[in-house]
């Protein structure tokens, strides 16, 4: 047997107006873990998805080898069929079907024809889960679990196939730094049992701490394939791999100069909709004019619930704690008023929250800020192309025009879609959740930029991230949040890691 | 057309040709790729119209040219227009992620309400029209506050419509069927503005009209033009914009003769054209209009981005209560009577339009002018099988498969387009 598990030759895959993929090669050696780099839009994704075979053979030029031999998936049964398998970029597990039945969800374990066998699927369900190392209950609806869990599920329905290549894309885009890690002793367990596995990730420390090689891919291009294991390889070096050029600061400087309080939220305390407990608990903040303020605190402690609830009660139910802006008490019951009182939102979730998928991107930039654009409820649709190609060479959104389809722009480039939506509106407080994920190094900084920007108009900016490198680099203050309680505030200056970490982790009893 | 939530470059708009000469505004970006997609976008645009003329021809040839003779196209517009008027409130139902089953019934009770006003009351006629739009509105808003209010699936709402309305109907007409409306009443399906130039043979007046439409239609798409130069945007070379005017122009001018040399302009076509243009308008260019396609688009999304979700899905079911209303007015006045059973399966044919003419079952896709063809393609076929004297049960079958037809064309189309997930 050749020493490659899978090299993929001179690979070239167009969309309708976009060359994804021009001429690119990879070759993975058999039980390594191949990283692969590159910016939003670099192709990674689309490369993956040819060597699933979801791009089936005929819609791509060039070869698939796998063991050496060629290979023309006709569709992911088929690539599985060979041992290949794809955890995609978002999780596909249907929330209201057990852990056990996801994992064999299309691959049931049956008595008879036809019939499952309930015994066998929870008893192998609990098998597998076991060597991924989660301790849940085979028939717990995947719904119940976090996205770290969720993610673990994922990788215990891949070894269900019996999988020799696994490729996983962008599997800690959403995870903590607890859950990543434990992902990543995970994969070199596995590579100890002699699965092979291919990791697409922004996350560069993860990266140099995991890959033994990493292919890097820029414009639909092979750039390099760096031996991780021979030479000292920096995140700088890959970085300059992927930009093809150094990349000054990873945080844009930025003089701060808070002025006037713009936003103050006070004992803000929510119920879950549907559960009789507080997700939000006697919280409070305050922002400034020309201020970033972070939140930092860890998955499930009320970050999220927090903002949504603050812009316009878009989550839980309200119990009480009141909502100032520019030293005012106002009222924003619906995200109409919270708008109106020019606050903004830009989700996490961009796929289920942000983004109409099925609309170009005029049609995404102007959705909150209609308003805006029309007069006396006519839209003024010439205008709108003119704000949507504004924002789309501001914000270098990479597309070939603003009446491309949403759903067809990378991850990253999606996210900046979002962005734009809310920056068209005006707002004074911005309130960013994860504005980050899923986007590369030098998007990132793009994006800072961005921040710098709108702070340095005058702006009141809120960050939520599970980066706290990130909370640190880019904010002036930071608040922690545990099981929805404000547990501290301090200066981003001089904080560190662990100070964020051992507040954000405060047992209730040993608060304030 | 769209059948699946993929992304879909060409239609995920209303402004279907339009939007072509924008495509790939990007600086340098625009290879030969680009225009690779706006031909394809374009030719899947295009495809229903093509179908549209390819299945005109075919019966014109197959009727030796009845199917085309002045009064077959002038019966033609008289008998579908009242399912015309449905699919746009159908259309608008469906982009919002909708469907609204109880159509049918809802045409018999406005007809019935109108009928016992007028016929049994002696009501003057305008307030049986009054009467019947009245209750469309009322059922629209009693369909879209069990939708938007209380959160119940259209589905079910409109199919508890469906047997509630008929119901209805059978009770306000005591069974029975209600005949003759006054004159006037029956002048709204039947009349012609007809004579009044006078002409040889033919209706000038009806000419005139049109061709002031057309030279609407001209200057609007040349100002459009314009406006979008002046904001720096692509257009289509003068060449191609003058062939597609040309085009449109004497297809409208040709349908026009024909018209014109029957019994001249029937009123319920003015009233077919100024709903269809309105509401292609609203649909387009209003910010309630953009926020149906928002919303049927991604819900969360849309309330997340402040549009009042409750509030837009309630007015398209009012809206749809209302030309549920306008098309009971045209049948009832068509039929010059209200019978317990009227507008039966009406439904049916109202949603088949919008997926042929392109929505999509999951929303946010979908035009006016589009349901329009669709219905349009629908209603010469069954015209033209009944010309042919056809049997029933075989137009039925032809008409089952063309829908599905429609449908798998769409999704073939998308597929090679390389929109697959
Ligand atoms: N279905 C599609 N239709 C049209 N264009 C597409 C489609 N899928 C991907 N593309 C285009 O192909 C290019 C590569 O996309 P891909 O998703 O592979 O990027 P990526 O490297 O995974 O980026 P990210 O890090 O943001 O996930 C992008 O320009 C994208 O717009
Ligand atoms: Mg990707």
């Amino acid at each position: 047997m050749s020493e490659n598990i899978l090299e993929m030759r001179a690979i070239t895959k167009t969309f309708p107006g976009v060359k994804a993929l021009e001429d690119v090669s990879l070759a993975v050696r058999r039980g390594e873990i191949h990283a692969i780099c590159g910016e939003n839009g670099a192709g990674k994704s689309t490369l993956m998805k040819v060597l699933s075979g979801v791009y089936p053979a005929g819609t791509y030029e060039g070869e698939i080898l796998l063991d050496g031999e060629p290979q023309r998936f006709s569709g992911i049964r088929d690539s599985e069929q060979h041992g290949v398998v794809i955890i995609h970029q978002e999780l596909a597990l249907i929330p209201h079907l057990s852990v056990a039945e996801n994992i064999f969800l299309g691959n049931e374990r049956l008595s008879v024809r036809g019939v499952v066998d309930w015994n066998r699927t929870n008893a192998e369900a609990g098998e597998l889960l076991r060597r991924v190392g989660l301790r849940e209950n085979p028939i717990t609806p995947v719904g119940q679990l976090g996205v770290g869990k969720q993610q673990l599920v994922e990788i215990a329905k891949a070894l269900s196939k019996d999988v020799r290549l696994l490729i996983l894309d962008e599997p800690t885009a959403a995870l903590n730094d607890d859950d990543s890690e434990h992902l990543l002793g995970l994969l070199r367990q596995l590579r100890e049992q002699g699965i092979t596995c291919i990791i697409i990730s922004h996350k560069l420390g993860e990266i140099t701490a995991v890959a033994d090689a990493t292919t890097i891919i820029r414009d639909g291009r092979t750039i390099e394939t760096l031996d991780m294991r021979a030479d000292e390889i920096s995140q700088e070096r890959i970085i300059r791999g992927m930009v093809g050029r150094e990349l000054g600061d990873r945080f844009p400087e930025r003089t701060s100069t808070p002025g006037e309080e713009v936003l103050r939220v006070e004992g803000w305390t929510v119920r879950h909709p549907v559960q009789d407990r507080l997700v939000v608990d006697d919280a409070s903040f305050t922002v400034r004019a020309g201020e970033v303020v972070g939140i930092a605190g860890l998955m499930g402690a009320g970050r999220t619930e927090l903002a949504m609830s603050v812009f316009g009660r878009s989550y839980g139910k309200y119990v009480s704690g009141k909502l100032y802006l520019h030293g005012q008490e106002v009222q924003a019951r619906s995200v109409q008023e919270a708008i109106a009182h020019r606050m903004a939102y830009a989700t996490e979730d961009r796929k289920t929250f942000g983004l109409n998928l099925i609309d170009d991107i005029r049609g995404n930039v102007s959705a909150a800020g209609l308003r805006k654009l029309s007069r006396r409820g006519w839209v003024n649709r010439h205008e709108e192309v003119k704000v949507a190609e504004e924002s789309r060479r501001s914000m270098r959104i990479k597309a070939p025009g603003v009446m491309s389809v949403v759903g067809g722009l990378s991850g990253g480039n999606q996210q900046k879609v979002v962005l734009s939506k809310w920056v068209y509106t005006d707002p004074d407080v911005l309130i960013l959740d994860e504005p980050t994920r899923g986007i590369d190094v030098g998007a990132k900084v793009e994006i800072y930029t961005i921040i710098n920007k709108l702070v340095a108009a005058g702006k009141a900016v809120v960050v939520i991230s599970s980066e706290l490198p990130e909370l640190l680099g880019v904010c002036d203050r930071i608040y922690t949040l545990a099981e929805g309680r404000t547990t501290g505030e301090l200066p981003a200056r001089g904080a560190s890691q662990e100070r964020l970490m051992q507040l954000m982790t405060q047992e209730k009893d040993t608060a304030r | 057309m769209s059948h699946t939530t993929a992304p879909d470059p060409g239609t995920a708009r209303s402004d279907a040709g339009a939007s072509t000469g924008q495509q790939g505004g990007g600086a340098g970006s625009r290879g030969p790729l680009a225009h690779l997609q706006a031909l394809t976008g374009n030719l899947r645009q295009s495809g229903i119209f093509l179908a549209f003329v390819a299945i005109v021809a075919l019966f014109a040839v197959a009727t030796d040219g009845v199917l085309l003779s002045p009064t077959n196209v002038t019966n033609l517009v008289l008998q579908y227009s009242y399912i015309l008027v449905l699919a746009i409130g159908m259309v608008i139902v469906i982009i919002a992620g909708h469907i609204d089953l109880s159509v049918g019934s809802v045409v018999a009770l406005t007809g019935a309400v109108s009928a016992v006003v007028v016929i049994q009351g002696g009501a003057p006629w305008p307030v049986g029209v009054a009467a019947a739009l009245a209750v469309g509105i009322a059922v629209g808003a009693w369909h879209g506050f069990w939708v938007a209010q209380v959160g119940i699936p259209a589905f079910i709402v409109t199919l508890a419509g469906m047997l509630l309305f008929r119901g209805l109907t059978l009770r306000v007409l005591d069974n029975v069927s209600l005949s003759p409306f006054p004159d006037g009443y029956s002048a709204i399906a039947s009349g012609f503005i007809n004579g009044l130039l006078g002409g040889n043979g033919y209706d000038a007046f009806t000419l005139l009209v049109f061709a002031l439409g057309v030279a609407g239609f001209a200057v609007a798409a040349l100002r459009t033009r314009r406006t979008r130069q002046g904001y720096g945007q692509q257009v289509e070379s003068l060449p191609l914009f003058a062939l597609k005017i040309v085009l449109v122009a004497a297809v409208t001018m040709g349908f026009a003769w024909l018209i014109a040399n029957s019994r001249g302009l029937p009123v319920v076509l003015i009233i077919l054209a100024v709903l269809i243009i309105t509401y292609a308008l609203i649909t387009k260019n209003t910010v309630f209009g953009r926020q149906v396609y928002a919303l049927g688009g991604n819900l969360s999304a849309a309330r997340l981005s402040g549009v009042n979700t409750r509030n837009i899905n309630f007015w398209v079911f009012v809206n749809m209560g209302f030309l549920s209303g306008v098309a009971g007015v045209i049948y009832s006045s068509r039929s010059n009577s209200a019978q317990p059973n009227a507008g039966n399966m009406f439904e049916l044919d109202a949603i088949a339009a919008a997926f042929i003419g392109g929505a999509a079952v999951t929303g946010g896709v979908g035009t006016v002018v589009g349901a329009m063809v669709g219905g349009l393609i629908m209603a010469v076929m069954s015209n033209g099988m009944q010309l042919l004297s056809i049997d029933q049960s075989t137009q039925s079958v032809v008409r089952g498969l063309v829908l599905l037809a429609a449908v798998a064309f769409d999704v073939y189309t998308k597929k090679r387009a390389g929109i697959t997930r």
